[in-house]
């Protein structure tokens, strides 16, 4: 029996938990500038580090903005992250894992500097990469991207060392099909399952690293308010104001909650090997 | 077992040398010139002109590097731009707070971890079981330095039980060092114990099931032991994997939590680092730390061997 989407939501959930937290914070990101009520750089002098109230529903912060506001903008940046990282790493972690994967000869080479890459922290490599390249949002999404491809190339290729010695892939080489086309037709769609689990996971990887540059001033620049950077202002105050960290916090691992889970449902029900353990 | 230790060690040569070549050439590759960088904006062309000849940019790529790894290997990890001190001086301070830090935050995140995984993989499908996997996927999804600023104000600021930063040594007494990193450890270990709790209990499920658990509590044995040292000791080999994992996880952990905490450790003096465009002290971190990285799963692949006498290589 063909199991749909659907049928694997409603028999899991937390997956099902997951997919509804989520969509509602690709909505509050889509919209937040309907649901604003203020502008969110707005400075507001007599306003300053005020607590949450009726008027600002989670205060204000050291230069009188809405932290309320500037929380629902910031998801945009957390979830612009995420899924630029979640595509890009998807993209050329394939491209790369089945080269690797098919090819024994450049292998060995490849998968050396994958390994030499993962050797860094990954929190360390990006710092590095940004002091380099200067702090911008497209660099985050580079640097994210460059220190978490190496674990979309180990998944895509551990797919295809299996996939090479399965029968079907061997009757295509038997018929005289292109090794191009072996890769392209027979072996990529297979790794579909591990790759989308992966780039789940990736995904919420991505926000938490985006969150922690920005945090340290390293990611994305003040004038946008992102998650991260909104608590790395509010850590100043934060024995008065807690409310200026607490609640992007709150609502970051929320939507990093909700991406786990979504990942989790994915993996028991894509992957038969996992489904059995958990 | 020897032979094996070798090998390892030999097999490890090549990772080394990626990390370096990646290290080195990563302020190379990078777009602009690594002089006018790190001369600063206010420098002139004649200070670029000296501080590419001090640096030896002005050489060809191979003979850099050569010097590069020559000099790390004496021990030389480079001198700092911004303060002219050598940075083996100055990350040697720091040492002991990152280290504390470190070790700590494992020790804890294994003391919580292990006895959730275990609990929940005995009980599973239980309320328990429920409860230790909501923890496993929330502890993994908040982002460590909320963890440390939720601390602070529970535990500083509202109950005032420990204080909200800074790191007293152990020269100054045990209790005041422990009493000044309880917080940074916790807030680094609780996303470690829920992987290391999550991969326990996903091992422990599967070896409870195996043939020789019903015949130790067919003989009787109490079932402490049954699962204590029958189960434990067979699912420990992907429970010491995740504790690999996790100490590479926790040198970024640090970076973050040294910040929140104002911990004078190695995290602080990378970030200060990046801030200032410090770049030999960035490359220096960046080889130091992925060189202990190696080695961890040296020593993790030979616990391996020890652990299960059927692994080798």
């Amino acid at each position: 029996m063909i199991q749909g989407p659907v049928y694997a939501l409603r028999r899991n959930p937390n997956m099902m938990l997951g997919a509804v937290i989520l969509a509602l914070v690709m909505v509050i990101a889509v919209f937040s500038p309907l649901l604003t009520r203020t502008d969110p750089s707005k400075l507001s002098p007599f306003e300053r580090l005020e607590s949450p109230r009726a008027s600002h529903w989670f205060g204000t912060d050291h230069l009188g903005r809405d932290v309320f506001d500037r929380t629902l903008v910031g998801s945009r940046i957390s979830l612009l992250v995420g899924f630029s990282v979640g595509i890009i790493t998807s993209v050329a972690g394939l491209a790369i894992g089945l080269v690797a994967g098919y090819y024994r000869r450049v292998d060995d080479v490849i998968m050396r500097f994958m390994d030499g890459l993962m050797a860094f922290p990954s929190l360390l490599l990006a710092l590095a990469l940004i002091s380099l390249l200067g702090a911008s949002v497209v660099n985050v999404i580079l640097v994210i991207c460059v220190v978490d491809t190496p674990r979309m190339v180990r998944v895509v290729r551990g797919a295809v060392l299996t996939l090479r010695e399965q029968q079907f892939v061997e009757a295509a080489n038997a018929i005289g099909t292109p090794a191009w086309r072996v890769l392209l037709r027979h072996i990529a769609p297979n790794t579909f399952a591990p790759v989308m689990v992966q780039a789940t996971f990736i995904f919420a990887l991505a926000i938490i690293v985006e969150a922690n540059l920005s945090f340290l001033g390293a990611g994305v620049p003040p004038s946008i308010p992102s998650w991260g950077n909104i608590m790395g202002e509010g850590r100043t105050y934060l024995q008065i104001a807690v409310w200026v960290t607490f609640f992007p916090g709150l609502f970051l691992s929320f939507s990093v909650l909700s991406i786990n889970l979504v990942g989790d449902g994915l993996r028991d029900t894509l992957d038969p090997r996992f489904s059995r353990r958990a | 077992m020897s032979v094996y230790i070798v090998r390892r060690l030999l097999a490890s040569i090549p990772v080394i040398l990626m990390v370096g070549i990646i290290t080195f050439s990563i302020l190379h590759i990078s777009p602009g010139d690594p002089a006018v960088l790190m001369a600063g904006e206010e420098a002139t062309p004649e200070d670029v002109e000296k501080m590419r000849q001090a640096l030896g940019f002005d050489k060809p790529f191979y003979v850099q590097f050569g010097v590069w790894v020559g000099n790390l290997l004496r021990g030389d990890l480079g001198t700092s731009i911004f303060s002219k001190h050598s940075i083996a001086s100055l990350m040697a301070p720091r040492l002991q707070p990152t280290l504390s830090l470190g070790l700590i935050a494992i020790v804890l995140s294994v003391l919580m971890g292990i006895p959730m995984g275990v609990l929940a993989a005995s009980y599973a499908g239980s309320l328990t079981d429920r409860g230790v996997m909501i923890f496993a996927v929330l502890g993994f999804s908040v982002p460590v330095f909320w963890l440390g600023f939720i601390f602070i104000w529970l535990f500083a600021v509202e109950a005032r039980i420990f204080p909200a930063v800074g790191f007293v040594p152990i020269s100054e007494g045990i209790l005041p060092y422990l009493r000044s990193l309880t917080l940074p450890a916790f807030a680094n270990a609780i996303p470690f114990s829920a992987l290391v709790a999550r991969m326990t209990r996903s091992t422990m499920v599967e070896v409870l099931q195996e043939d020789y658990i019903r015949t130790a509590r067919a003989k009787g044995l109490a079932e402490l032991l049954v699962v204590g040292r029958h189960a434990l000791r067979n699912a420990s080999i992907p429970i010491v994997t995740v504790i690999g994992l996790v100490f590479a996880a926790l040198v970024s952990g640090a970076v973050v939590t040294e910040t929140v905490f104002a911990i004078p450790g190695l995290g602080r003096l990378l970030v200060d680092a990046v801030v200032r465009r410090d770049y030999p002290i960035v490359q220096a971190m960046l080889m130091v730390t992925a060189v202990a990285y190696v080695f961890v799963n040296l020593i993790i692949d030979i616990v391996y061997a020890y652990l299960d006498p059927r692994i080798r290589y």
